[in-house]
Formats: C-alpha cells, structure tokens, sequence
C-alpha cells in the first residue's frame, strides 16, 4: 500500500518542531527580541498562499472574491517581510562588543 | 514554468535557510550574517512561486503592485519606530501573520482548484480541516494580537479584564469551534467556515483580555507560537515545504520562550491564561502597616557622591527604563563612572520589560557593549561584592519577599539579590506597588536610598552631580 503524501509532510513538521527546539534553545536570551521579530518575519513566507490565490484570476477577472483575498493577504505579509527583517537588521546591527582599544 | 517536483526542492532550500536565520542568533557576531539567510530564503520562495504559478498576464503585475505596497509601508515602520515601541510592534506584526493566515484560507475555500485542492462544495477532507484549523488559529492570533497591542500600547488598561463564566465561556467557544469544523466537513458549508472564523476572532479577545501587563512577556510569545502553527496549518494546506518548516520553528519558538517567561516568574503557564494576576490588592492591611515604616529617599547629589566612591556598580534596568527612555541618559552616566576607574556591570531579568530581551535591546540602542550586560544567573552572585546596586525602572524582580515569604504572590521567582550590595539605590516614581501588586521589602532596607523621581530626569542630575 502507497503511503499518503500527507505523512511525508506530516514527518517533516514533526521534524521542524525537534530542529526548532534546539536551535531556538541556542539563541542567546540577549537576541530573544530580534528572535521574534526575525520569526515573524519568516512566518511570513504565508505570502506564497496569497500570490497563488492572486495569481489564479483570469485576465478577464483579475478580481474575484477569492483572489481579493489573496491581494490583501500580500499586503500584510508584505508589510510583515520587509518590517520584520529590517527592523531585525536594525536592532542586530546595535549590537556590538566592547572597543578594548580604551586599556 | 518550473515543474511541482523542483519548486518543492526550492521550497526545502528556503525553509533550510529560516533554520539557518535562527541558528545565526546564538551570538550576536553571526546574527547579521543569520538574518541574510533569512531574507534569501524569502526571495527564493517568492520567486519559485511566481515561476510554479506560470500566469505572467496583468494578475502579475498587480500582485507586484501590492508587494511594494506593503513592503513600503513596512520598511516606514521599521525604519520610523523607536526601540521603546518594540513589545507593540511585535504584537502588531504577529495580528498581521493571523490575518494574512485568515485571508489565505479563505481564498483556498472559495477558489480551491487554484489550490488543487478539489472544487467549491467538493473541497478534499483532508484540506478543509488543515485550512479551517490554519484559518482559526490564525483567526486567535489576529485578535489576541490586537488587544495585545492596544494593551502595550496604553490605548487599553493594562488591567485584567475578567467576569464570572469567563473560562467556561472560553472553553465552550472552543468546543464549539471543533464542532463547527466538524460538521464543516460533513456539509462543505461556506455559513459555517464565516462563523468558525467569527468565534475564532472573539475567543482571541475573550483569551488576552484577563492577562496583566506584567504577563505580557508570556502573552506576546505565546502569540508569537500561534502564529506559527496557523502558518504551519496553511503549510499543510498547500502543501508547502517552506511554510511547514517555517511554521515549525515559529511555533516551537513562541513556545519555547513561553516556558523561559513562565520559569522567570515562577508561574505555570495555565495559571497565565487563566489571568486575573495582579488585579485584587485585597491585603490593604498589611500595606498600611508597611507605608508607615521609615524610607530613607534622597537626592541626585547623594547619590553621585555614594557612586563615586564605589569600586564596583551594578546597574538593574526594568521597564521603568524604557517609559522614561533613559536608556542614553544612563549610558552617559555609566561613561563618567568608568571614567573614575569603577567597574559597571548591567544585571537583566528575564521578564524586565514588556518582551523578552527587551531591556538588552534598549541598552544596545544606548551603544552599551553587550558583554557587559548579564544575564540573572551569571551575575547574582556578584552583588554580594558590589558596593553600588542602582535598579532603575525595575520593582518585582528585585523583591527578597520572592526568597522569603511564602506567602507573597511571587514567591519563588528568581529575583536578582540586589539587597546583598553594599547599598541600593532605587530610582522610582512613588512607593506604590509594581505590577504584581504587592509591596517590594527592599524600599525598606537600611541600605536602600531611594531616588523619588522619572528615571531619565534623575539619571541626567546624577550625571550632572558627578563632575
């Protein structure tokens, strides 16, 4: 018997989550607000849903209520990508060491 | 056109190069480089999905229209907000991740063969309970967020909000909702997927409304979790490697910085949900009888003078520090004592703040080297050989009660030993509570001095008192 496609991505979440548990354990409590700005940055790779559903209106109905939704959808999650991951940019970069120049 | 087979190798790459976004945040020397490993797997994922889809007519276009859109209004706000604001941000963009979760969902039921997911009214099972658990999860996580926000942002009370009922309600709503998706598959109704994700919207508010300000650390991870697993849900409905993965690692993340901010206070996670922490001040009594006892406060001068004759200070930032943004006022202060060869360290709580690592960004943003800042457990037991403690904008986490009474509502909590210093100096606005609601011991030490004003205004007067 074939083993359904839905396990493969079933394993592979399972998976992610082990992986997420220990990289996310390694992050330093100093970064743990770039971690979420970062992680909702991320989280919005949901934006390949919305650019299938924009995509999917005729060039006679470029708007139809299913893909409406999808263009708000790329908005928010436009929106998220480049606020998250610049915002992200702009609190690591302050982050620096001590100059030991001074001793 | 790229074949499906490809587009999912592409897909596994990018969610290869999230994980490699993440692990880049162990130390602040890779970080940057992590955060390019983000943004790559990002452009790979949009990209691949433009080349799978295959329609290059004006749908295009406008879909290119609406990414500068958002990109522009979300580049403004990155560049515009101030670090202080960072707690309401992240609320913010976690309430987008849920709708844009919603809006996805919503698309793939009333237009599934875009989806290959089968046809309106004949939608495969197995995708309609993916799509309505992303669409309600990510339904929680927008209205949860939004209060969230309104809460940090001080346009709501920080107050819990709670009714008799409110857990029974909370948990009827959410039956409700499974039976909803139940019947959902049986009958493909659009009528009852609108109202799975209208009862989703409401138990999100009925969820964050009875949790305190001081919880917000824990709500704003748990937040952050929800987002992931709704983007997870949506994965499992497209059948998309990147956003599986992703959703993954975002919801083990939330979740796991849940359980940090939970064990930095001592509290279970249940008893977090369940709210209501902070909000009855019922020992009134015993706060009388405390209000009478001397407090030793005094002024800028006494304090520069105690500070310049230490040898070693210890300074304990809390969310008092980042209302009055004092971070830069403290940095300068800090900048003259090293001058006169003192020895300044900076102890951070876990919970200091509205988020987690939120006092470690204000004080980067003051240019304060990050190997000079500590964590709970590698500094406490340097305050016993330290001549000055000076906690700014910070209050529970400094409570000895926590070590003493078993009684006190935090007792328990890790709190930093501050009171093992030599002397403490205590800038704060009044002797009032902080938001546990309880009365911190340590006002009354007879090596307290406490500094009775803003924190920006008295950190420029010490400043000032230190030439």
């Amino acid at each position: 018997m074939e083993i359904d496609p839905f396990i493969f991505r079933l394993s592979i979440f399972i998976l992610s989550i082990f992986i997420g548990y220990y990289v996310v354990w390694s992050v330093t409590p100093s970064l743990h607000t770039p971690l979420m700005s970062v992680t909702n940055a991320i989280s919005s790779v949901i934006i390949v849903g919305a650019i299938i559903a924009a995509l999917a209106g005729t060039s006679e109905s470029i708007f139809n209520t299913s893909s409406i939704f999808g263009f708000m959808a790329i908005i928010l999650a436009a929106i998220n990508i480049f606020g998250g991951f610049l915002v992200t940019q702009r609190m690591l970069q302050m982050y620096k060491k001590k100059k030991h120049k001074k001793k | 056109m790229i074949s499906a087979n490809l587009a999912a190798i592409f897909y596994l790459v990018s969610g290869i190069l999230f994980i490699l976004a993440l692990r880049g945040l162990s130390s602040p020397d890779t970080s940057r480089q992590g955060n390019y490993f983000g943004i790559a797997g990002m452009i790979i994922a949009i990209v691949v999905t433009f080349l799978s889809v295959g329609n290059f007519s004006t749908s295009l276009v406008y879909v290119i229209i609406f990414l500068v859109i958002g990109g522009v209004i979300g580049a403004f706000i990155a560049f515009k907000i101030p670090m202080t604001a960072m707690p309401e941000l992240v609320a913010g963009f976690h309430s987008l991740v849920g709708l844009a979760a919603v809006f996805v969902a919503i698309a793939a039921f009333l237009n599934p063969s875009a989806f290959n997911l089968g046809n309106v009214g004949n939608i495969k099972l197995a995708s309609l309970i993916e799509m309505s658990i992303g669409a309600a999860v990510g339904a929680i996580t927008f209205s949860g967020s939004i209060i969230a926000f309104l809460k940090l942002r001080g346009i709501m009370s920080g107050a819990p909000i709670t009714f008799s009922g409110q857990h029974i309600l909370n948990l009827l709503l959410g039956i409700g909702i499974f039976v909803l998706i139940f019947y959902l598959c049986k009958t493909q109704s659009t009528n009852i997927f609108w109202t799975v994700i209208i009862i989703s919207f409401l138990v999100g508010v009925l969820l964050i409304i009875p949790i305190g300000g001081a919880d917000m650390p824990v709500v704003i991870s748990m937040l952050n979790s929800y987002s992931g697993w709704a983007a997870a849900g949506i994965g499992f409905t497209l059948e998309n490697t990147a956003l599986i993965i992703t959703g993954a690692l975002v919801g083990s993340s939330g979740a796991i910085l849940s359980y940090i901010m939970c064990k930095a206070m001592n509290r279970s996670f249940v008893s977090v949900i369940l709210g209501g922490f902070g909000a009855d001040n019922s020992n009134d009594d015993k706060k009388e009888k405390k209000d009478q006892k001397p407090v030793k406060s005094g002024n800028a001068e006494d304090a520069a003078f105690l500070m310049k004759n230490a040898s070693s200070v210890i300074i304990v930032p809390g969310y008092g520090m980042a209302v009055a943004q004092a971070q830069h006022a403290l940095r300068e202060m800090v900048d003259k004592l090293k001058k006169n060869d003192i020895k300044v360290t900076y102890a951070i709580h876990p919970v200091a703040g509205r988020m987690p690592g939120h006092m470690n960004v204000l004080l980067a943003e003051a240019n304060v080297p990050y190997d000079e800042v500590f964590e709970l457990e590698d500094i406490n037991n340097d305050f016993a050989n330290s001549d000055v403690a000076f906690v700014i904008g910070a209050n529970d986490v400094t409570n000895p009660v926590a070590k003493t009474d078993p009684k006190s509502p935090i007792f328990g909590m890790p709190v930093l030993d501050v009171e093992k210093c030599k002397s403490v100096l205590f800038v704060k606005r009044s002797l009032s509570p902080g938001y546990a609601g309880i009365d911190n011991e340590l006002f009354y030490k007879d090596n307290t001095l406490m500094l009775f004003a803003d924190a920006k205004k008295m950190t420029e007067d010490i400043v000032k008192n230190l030439d």
